[in-house]
């Protein structure tokens, strides 16, 4: 915010010459979609976050290429479109992992445990905020409130939710991203990549075979007010089944439950 | 009346009242099948078979107000919409929830989305509107995935499309995930954001029901309160008023977190207290007790055990000195400490704050310099003073809300914990251990 542009290592000399296009295929396919998310909206210029989750969703991050592109499809100047995308935090300014991992550390998950899940998680890391694994794989970053205080703390992948987690349980679950282990969310489908996630949210359904599905009706606390309203017992604490020691399969037992739960 | 005298039967059987929540633990309760199961898009019918004036004078009679924080009545909203003048309507549905400790939005669309659908297609028959938008903030993609579906299999039902149910009315809607901005659920930096830009708030007058999305009239309701709507049409607003009270009747989601023995998600008529959600559920974790909460999220003044039994209504909380809100009952024990949690919903503010108006801006930033030095015990008794000052500066001399927000936290804290900010000035630090506070501080053998 306070940095100049010195020190971001702008040079102050030549002007920055325009990006390239994307290649004439990329272009194409790209522009296709494109005119299918703006054909959405009374007026073209309400397309531009989408197109944002697109053109990211062909790279992993906003590029400039992929601002030109916006920019071109909507009549709109690279500085119009560079002054959106860096107004919200979704859209990342760097290539950044496959999986970005994020750990809510606002004050309900901080203080019911999401400050140690994140210290935990640098260290096991060796990454800090923002920063990604030399692997490639992960990007870790502190999040806001993620809507979910009642499955405190939250971590989401990818913006898929983890709920309950645990220092044990969130680092099982980078060391299982990273080694490409199947990872299930507690509440939604299984994991794709960032890049496909961009995509859904540039509003592209997921075309996955049961995606929709799965995660079950509702989590566990959502439903504890509608058990105790039909006289059923109040529920003891609810602990996330990633968070017992060494339970195995973590996976499948959250699975397993959420099914019950939709019953 | 009947409703005062049930609410003293403390069983969880009477206080708690199930609408929007009846049917979430049903297999696939999402789906268009389970929805109609439970008598979905009924209230439609009903409503296509009254003129748009009746339906938006019967809305307003329910006494159903909106759910997002403000509290504004829902009927009175659609009337503001000009009729007649020639110039297309909308509706955007603020899906945006982002606020502190709120979570009753995103559990409420993951698990029934065809509520919401339902509402906005009575909605938009109200008000003249021919194309709807839901704004839904962009880090839920499991909600997205069944807004999507859902979208999809109202239209294959003709519940959206052209000519819906014969009654001529055309409506269009359109599911667009926000990028990450809090500010976008202020309903005009969120009508910028739809419109492709940097989300950042609009001065009022026009108001939006003037000159909204497109500078056309345009309604900005929130997701709960559209929502709620279909049931009223189907139940009728007598069953409606017979809930809740006079100035606030109804049914709402009450988010319950924190240090509690039962997270989650609790629906009942307005006016509940904490004491009896605690009582019904288990209380606050063994061994702990209720030290600090927010009625509302983090924007709405804090309370403390004193206010156990201020009854949850719009009403009710503002007597009190805070703000119905959103119903994000945030729960802290004794093992909290009050400036570390005012410190991190200050930085937060500071990171959403859309730097368009100058106190928000900075204020919000010298804030945090302030609160970070009294946490580290490296502040002064003059500070305390000074923090009061750049709140107050704050308050109600910023652009929107959010600066209002930003200052909640900070008088409330110094009112009720005076004592907690200067000992952490004259013992030169924090005197409480977080590992304490943690959800497994209790549960030692979990965090292997």
């Amino acid at each position: 915010m306070t940095t100049s542009s010195s020190e971001r290592g702008v040079s102050l000399g030549m002007p920055e010459l325009p990006a390239p296009a994307y290649p004439d295929d990329v272009r194409v396919r790209l522009e296709a979609d494109a005119r299918d998310v703006i054909a959405r909206y009374p007026d073209s210029r309400s397309a531009l976050l989408p197109l944002l989750h697109l053109v990211q969703s062909e790279e992993g991050h906003v590029t400039r290429t992929g601002m030109r592109f916006c920019a071109d499809m909507l009549d709109l100047t690279t500085a119009e479109v560079s002054a959106v995308a860096t107004f919200y935090t979704m859209y990342r300014r760097k290539a950044s992992g496959d999986y970005q991992v994020g750990v809510c550390t606002n004050t309900l998950c901080a203080v019911m445990g999401g400050d140690e899940i994140f210290e935990t998680l640098q260290e096991h890391l060796g990454v800090g905020n923002g920063e990604t694994t030399g692997d490639g794989k992960v990007t870790l970053e502190h999040i806001e409130c993620n809507a979910a205080c009642d499955f405190a703390p939250v971590v989401m992948v990818n913006w898929e939710f983890f709920d309950n987690q645990t220092p044990g349980s969130a680092k099982r679950l980078v060391d299982d991203l990273r080694a490409g282990r199947p990872v299930q969310p507690t509440r939604g489908a299984r994991m794709c990549t960032f890049k496909e996630t961009a995509r859904m949210l540039a509003g592209f359904p997921d075309e996955r075979p049961g995606a929709v599905e799965e995660g079950g009706s509702a989590g566990p606390a959502s439903l504890v007010g509608l058990r105790l309203a039909r006289g059923e017992a109040a529920p003891a604490r609810v602990v996330h089944p990633r968070g017992g020691p060494h339970e195995e399969p973590q996976d499948t037992t959250s699975v397993d439950q959420d099914a019950e739960e939709g019953e | 009346m009947t409703v005062a005298a049930e609410l003293k039967d403390t069983s969880p059987e009477k206080l708690l009242a199930p609408v929007l929540s009846a049917f979430w633990d049903e297999d696939r309760s999402w789906t268009l099948d389970v929805y109609r199961r439970h008598e979905g898009y009924e209230g439609l019918r009903k409503a296509l078979a009254m003129s748009p004036d009746d339906l938006i004078a019967y809305v307003k009679d329910s006494g159903l107000r909106g759910r997002g924080g403000a509290g504004f009545p829902t009927g009175m909203k659609w009337q503001f919409i000009p009729q007649g003048d020639g110039k297309p309507h909308y509706l955007v549905v603020n899906a945006d929830e982002s606020e502190p400790g709120t979570c009753k939005d995103i559990p409420l669309l993951f698990a029934n989305p065809h509520s919401l659908i339902e509402g906005i297609v009575i909605a938009c028959y109200a008000i003249r509107s021919s194309h709807a938008f839901i704004y839904l903030r962009g880090e839920v993609v499991p909600v997205l995935r069944r807004l999507h579906e859902a979208v999809r299999e109202a239209y294959v039902a003709g519940y959206l499309g052209e000519n819906i149910l014969g009654s001529g009315l055309d409506l269009q809607l359109t599911v667009h995930a926000g990028a990450g901005a809090y500010i976008c659920g202020e309903e005009t930096a969120l009508l910028d954001s739809l419109e492709g830009r940097r989300g950042q708030p609009r001065l009022r007058p026009p108001f939006p029901a003037v000159e909204g999305l497109y500078a056309c009239p345009t309604v900005v309701n929130n997701v709960e309160s559209i929502a709620s709507v279909p049931a009223i049409l189907k139940k009728g607003k007598d069953w409606f008023r017979s809930m809740g009270s006079e100035k606030s009747p109804g049914f709402t989601l009450y988010s319950l977190s924190g240090h509690v023995a039962s997270p989650g998600q609790y629906e009942a008529p307005l006016g509940i207290t904490l004491r009896q959600l605690l009582d019904m559920s288990g209380g606050m974790r063994p061994g702990h007790c209720l030290k600090f909460w927010t009625p509302g999220g983090s924007s709405t003044p804090m309370f403390t055990d004193e206010h156990l039994d201020v009854p949850l209504d719009y009403e009710g909380v503002g007597a009190a000195g805070s703000m119905l809100g959103t119903k994000a009952l945030q729960c802290f024990d004794e093992t909290t400490c009050v400036v570390r949690a005012v410190t991190r919903w200050t930085e937060f503010y500071a990171h959403e704050s859309c730097g368009k108006c100058t106190p928000c801006r900075e204020g919000t930033y010298w804030l945090v310099q302030l609160l970070r030095d009294i946490e580290a015990g490296k502040g002064a008794m003059s500070d305390l003073d000074k923090l009061a000052d750049i709140a107050d500066n704050i308050n109600g001399k910023s652009f929107c809300a959010l600066g209002d927000g930003a200052a909640s936290p900070i008088f409330s804290s110094l009112k009720y914990f005076r004592e907690e900010y200067e000992q952490h000035i004259t013992g030169r630090g924090c005197p409480f251990d977080p590992a304490k506070s943690t959800a497994w501080a209790d549960r030692p053998e979990v965090n292997a």
